[in-house]
């Protein structure tokens, strides 16, 4: 009786519908190209706002989509980000080739621990995945001849995008790159999950057991979706270390885990724009608090996490949907009942 | 090599030190199947308390453990009361996510009130110095620590063994359903199982400033060996836990001691293994 658009029930019929482009969807993507003519001094902003986004959809894939708990996500982006630099630093430093190399490295990363990770749940999950970026971390930390270590990688430099764009100060171009990547590979995700795959993983999330039972390989499932949102956290990271030219240990951190894992919680997960809104709230709060300690930052933060999760569960476009849902439903109540009074 | 012994009894004290801050995370996740990663949080505070009493009030170091274990149960029942409950049948990522939040919080409080410096701890003389046993030099503080370790480990086992309460947690860790159909109330010998355990967290982070230091990172830092020893350990076991923490302590201690380089990702190279052969944990039944 909820219901106000009936779902159909073919599936290929419920697919369509989804991947049809809704004007909302259309505005966002034009609204992002705003930062260029209303706020020109914060391209900076934008470009790593794009870049989180770009990381939190990652995270989205498998999270939001096929129910894999991941605290240690960064883990790829930080491997992404490190294979960027150092490519650039020992002599190539051609952006493009430079984002697919590190996308690649991550994506490799990701395949070989997705044999590791599609085998569990629950908490030896969550402990795998934190014992995972705990790990590389460490590696980065003590492998100092290649990474330098704990004063970061110094010497990236990159050439121009295409040969004709520098990465300027102002962050004109580091935007419309990064924009540019998010928007490519927003496009890949959605296709994606609006696919018979996508559809399978959202099964996997719900019931696997059921899953198997239907005859859905999910194992196989997991690993496919695990290995490509490796390999986008990689673009993810490298594009943070090619329009700041630097990569310090930070990238590996688990706190940039956890900030992600907030962002797209914050958003929505399970949503495609949820990271998205996600790292623009996020990202723009953090610039404007930026004054007070980042150790007192997270009191905020934290306050966030606790609220969201007891009283805005799907995060705020899951919180906004059911507001219009519950509208829609009151307008079309109103109408039946104005229809039964004149028909008495 | 004399310092053979020395690493062991150094990471046997370490050991015992982790197995006090993660027995009643153990406990409570084989109980709930809570994913509880404010468990440090409540180490920190039993810190926090100790330092407090005794650099501003000036109360004997013997005498702040017990409030610092109380501190750690009551805010801890305070938690469990008005937000843990309400997620018990919520999943694994909205119980992390949660107590993820809290740990945030406590960092930021914490750095708010006492700064993000180290906070002091001047032990009494009869704590301090150390002496030799056949070569081998014995700290006393953690000779202390041992002995108290080893003592609470039994009282645990005894009480588990061989109280009605002990029963009734032993019943609701292996089956919370059937338990519960035999007329247990496992809510409430959930929160007190809790609040004991948190006391014990309080008490470890107590015990802890003098040999590893105290700073609002502390909650976050310790998480992560803390998660090691239960999962490892396997939920539910207190000798599981036990074995965990000592192994752990002394491997991570002698770790960075003859192989600095690699030491400090040996342990997480280990606990992968671990995992991946018994996902349950070593002593884990399930």
């Amino acid at each position: 009786m909820s219901a106000t658009t009936p779902v159909p029930t073919d599936p290929h019929q419920y697919l369509a519908t989804q991947v049809r482009w809704r004007w909302i969807e259309i505005v966002f993507w034009l609204a992002t190209l705003l930062p260029f003519v209303l706020t020109p001094s914060y391209l900076v902003l934008a470009s790593q706002i794009a870049i989180t986004a770009l990381f939190a959809l990652s995270l989205d894939l498998i999270l939001g989509y096929a129910g894999i708990v991941s605290l240690g996500h960064a883990a790829f982006f930080g491997f992404g980000a490190y294979t960027a630099g150092i490519v650039s630093k020992y002599g190539w430093g051609e952006p493009l080739t430079g984002l697919l190399l590190a996308g690649f490295a991550a994506g490799l990363l990701g395949y070989l621990m997705s044999f590791i990770i599609a085998r569990f749940r629950h908490l030896a999950l969550i402990m795998l995945t934190l014992g995972f970026g705990f790990l590389l971390l460490e590696l980065a930390n003590s492998m100092g001849w290649l990474t330098g270590g704990a004063d970061g990688l110094q010497g990236v430099r990159m050439w121009p995008l295409l040969g004709m764009f520098k990465f300027d100060l102002w962050g004109y171009t580091s935007y419309w790159y990064a924009l540019i990547v998010l928007f490519l590979l927003f496009l890949v995700c959605r296709r994606l999950i609006n696919s018979p795959f996508g559809l399978s993983l959202r099964g996997i999330r719900e019931n696997v057991i059921r899953m198997r039972a239907i005859g859905a390989e999910s194992h196989a499932h997991l690993r496919k979706i695990y290995t490509i949102s490796a390999a986008v956290a990689g673009v993810a990271g490298g594009l943070l270390t090619q329009t700041t030219e630097t990569v310090s240990l930070g990238v590996l951190d688990f706190q940039r885990s956890a900030d992600i894992l907030v962002i797209l919680i914050l958003g929505g997960a399970g949503r495609l724009y949820g990271g998205l809104i996600g790292a623009i709230i996020f990202m723009v709060a953090r610039d404007q608090f930026s004054g007070i300690n980042p150790q007192y930052w997270y009191f905020p933060i934290g306050l966030l996490l606790i609220a969201v999760v007891l009283f805005l569960p799907n995060g705020i476009l899951g919180g906004l949907a059911q507001i219009g849902a519950s509208e829609r439903f009151q307008r079309w109540r109103g109408r039946l009942m104005l229809g039964r009074s004149s028909s008495s | 090599m004399a310092s053979v012994f020395g690493v062991l009894f150094d990471g046997f004290a370490y050991g015992m030190l982790l197995f006090l801050l993660s027995v009643g995370l153990s406990v409570t996740l084989g109980m709930m199947n809570f994913v509880n990663l404010a468990h440090c949080t409540f180490g920190m505070i039993g810190g926090y308390v100790t330092v407090t009493l005794m650099n501003s009030m000036g109360w004997p170091f013997l005498a702040t453990l017990p409030a610092a274990f109380i501190a750690a149960a009551v805010t801890s029942v305070v938690f469990e009361r008005t937000m843990f409950s309400r997620l018990y049948r919520s999943s694994d990522l909205d119980q992390c996510l949660l107590t993820i939040g809290l740990v945030f919080v406590s960092i930021a409080s914490a750095a708010w009130i006492y700064g993000t410096i180290q906070q002091p701890v001047n032990l009494p003389n009869y704590l301090r110095g150390s002496f030799q046993v056949m070569g081998v030099t014995l700290g006393v503080y953690r000779l202390f620590l041992i002995g108290f370790a080893l003592v609470v480990t039994l009282v645990l086992v005894l009480a588990l063994e061989y109280t009605r309460f002990g029963a009734q947690v032993r019943a609701a860790v292996d089956n919370q359903r059937m338990a519960r159909g035999l007329g247990i109330n496992v809510d409430r010998a959930f929160a007190v199982t809790f609040a004991l355990g948190s006391g014990l967290a309080g008490l470890g982070g107590a015990l802890a400033i003098d040999i590893v230091g105290l700073d609002p990172a502390f909650a976050l830092a310790y998480l992560v060996y803390v998660l090691i020893v239960v999962s490892v350990g396997g939920l539910g076991s207190i000798g599981g836990s036990f074995v965990a923490a000592t192994l752990l302590g002394i491997s991570d201690m002698a770790g960075k001691y003859y192989l600095p380089e690699i030491g400090s990702f040996l342990i997480y190279f280990v606990m992968i293994g671990l995992l991946m052969w018994r996902p349950a944990g070593l002593f884990g039944r399930r």
